[in-house]
């Protein structure tokens, strides 16, 4: 049986009004803005199911555009996301989509960075506030922000995940899981490792610069 | 001190002779690491949300996202502060409260979801106007949240609290549970006697469905959280008054579970059913939605 803290029963604290459309539609907004280190110039986003349905009335799109620009689902800058996205010159539309067997809330978030590179972040809102992003850039993956999160993209040549744990464990990081995914063998692969502890700048700089590291991003929500 | 069911919650506060909210704190520390004064400081962040969302409910002008609602909260109170009201002065500040809270909520505003957002009106109306009334502090209140997520805990762990797949008896009727027992709790009561509350509020909105307009949290979520916030304040008279549940707890959200299940599915939350499906729930929906 599934273990729950009293921050899981009177929490999350949030901006209203669904824990599922608004509060999971901005973390996934917020994962895909620390996926491209706040660099967005264009974004669009394809919503699913539940999420094309009722975006409207639950602020899912103030929600998603909110973690866009980098706020967390408490932020009550949410409610004014699209004046707030204007001002910063960001293009930015919703449309609705048939993702096909997905989860009814999900959201593709097509993202355009200032150098024009592209990024996709396709995830799900699973209930109560809670996330699950299952594909970036085209590659099948699985995490859910819970735990601090690393995501390095690398290529897919040998020693490279040893090269990763063990500056994690220099760092006395501890690794709680990790997963290795490809889209075909010797090409780009991403590595997702979930930790125990917080992980600081000097440690995420020292991966970015290991050999065979193409980038490294870390994830926390709150 | 692990705890599974309300048996297993009893079982702890009699061998170590303390209350719910003694027995989830300590389990909290083992769990989370935390010291006890950092979690508590965690909660008074909660609970100044909680404070913060009711004072802007029942002094602003709240409009909500789909337009529903808006303004209510306010009513009750100003007619409160102008004549006697028919339920007593303590009962119309708690509901006017609770739908404060629901009304900041679907204006976007910040809560804390207890245990859902559609719920999330019942404890900290009935909390704060019962700490209000009888003068208790903050510290009195940071363990009443810890009281009402412990029977959170217990329902979430054998049943479910969300609408969509028990209905508003496993919402609401769970947040007046969490807000019950810990009425009790902060009003003196003993642990059996916060359960008994627990269980009566789960028993009086047996079978309660969740059929919100256009699938928004708006309404009828505003007045069933009215209700839950009264269903919560009788639940713990009866039980400091001594009156007991016949069934014990852990039967009641057994039973909840199953009313919930067998809920068909145009009544958990699809905006099918009950008031969504009526002829102006289902034009509202047109309306807001563009179907």
């Amino acid at each position: 049986m599934q273990d729950f803290s009293i921050f899981d029963i009177v929490g999350p604290n949030m901006i209203g009004p669904s824990s599922s459309h608004t509060a999971g539609a901005c973390k996934l907004g917020y994962v895909a803005y620390k996926l491209a280190r706040g660099d967005v110039k264009e974004v669009v986003f394809r919503l699913h199911g539940s999420f094309a349905k009722t975006y409207k009335g639950h602020g899912t799109d103030k929600a998603l555009l909110g973690g866009i620009l980098g706020f967390e689902a408490d932020d009550e800058r949410i409610r004014n996301s699209f004046q707030l996205a204007k001002e910063k010159g960001l293009i930015f539309r919703f449309e609705e989509a048939d993702l096909g067997e997905e989860h009814p809330n999900t959201v593709r978030i097509d993202i355009v960075k200032g150098n024009d590179v592209k990024l996709t972040v396709l995830g799900s809102s699973v209930g109560g506030g809670n996330i699950k992003i299952t594909e970036i850039d085209g590659v099948e993956l699985e995490f859910t922000g819970e735990y601090p999160t690393l995501i390095i993209s690398h290529n897919d040549t040998p020693g490279v995940t040893g090269k990763v744990t063990s500056i994690l464990g220099q760092y006395d990081v501890n690794i709680a899981f990790m997963q290795v995914y490809r889209d075909s063998k010797g090409k780009k692969a991403f590595m997702i490792i979930e930790t125990d502890s917080s992980i600081d700048t000097d440690l995420l700089t020292h991966i970015r610069e290991t050999d065979q590291i193409v980038n490294a991003f870390l994830v926390t929500i709150k | 001190m692990p705890f599974n069911n309300g048996q297993e919650l009893i079982e702890s506060c009699k061998e170590n002779n303390q209350k719910i909210h003694e027995v989830m704190l300590a389990k909290e520390v083992e769990v989370s690491g935390l010291t006890e004064e950092e979690i508590k400081d965690k909660l008074r962040v909660s609970l100044d949300i909680m404070k913060k969302a009711i004072e802007r409910g029942l002094t602003e002008d709240m409009k909500s996202v789909g337009g529903l609602i808006g303004g209510d909260a306010k009513k009750i109170k100003e007619r409160n502060e102008r004549e006697k009201s028919v339920c007593g002065s303590l009962m119309s500040k708690a509901i006017s409260r609770s739908m404060a809270v629901l009304e900041v909520n679907a204006a976007m505003g910040k809560i804390v979801a207890a245990p859902t957002a559609g719920s999330s009106g019942i404890l900290p109306a009935t909390l704060i106007t019962v700490g209000e009334e009888f003068d208790l502090d903050d510290e009195v209140l940071l363990q009443g949240l810890i009281t009402a997520s412990a029977v959170g805990l217990i329902i979430s762990k054998n049943a479910t609290v969300a609408g969509a797949e028990g209905g508003c008896q496993a919402e609401t009727g769970s947040a007046a549970a969490m807000a019950a027992a810990a009425v009790v709790e902060m009003m003196g009561g003993n642990p059996e006697m916060a359960l008994h509350a627990a269980s009566a509020c789960l028993k009086n909105v047996l079978g309660l469905v969740c059929d919100p307009i256009a699938g928004l949290v708006e309404a009828p979520c505003e007045k069933r959280n009215a209700i839950g916030a009264a269903n919560a304040l009788i639940s713990a008279e009866m039980a400091l008054a001594g009156v007991k549940s016949i069934i014990p707890f852990d039967e009641v959200v057994q039973a909840m579970y199953r009313v919930g299940r067998s809920l068909p599915f145009e009544l958990r939350e699809s905006a099918i059913g009950g008031l969504a499906g009526t002829p102006t729930g289902q034009r509202i929906k047109r309306e807001i939605l563009g179907e």
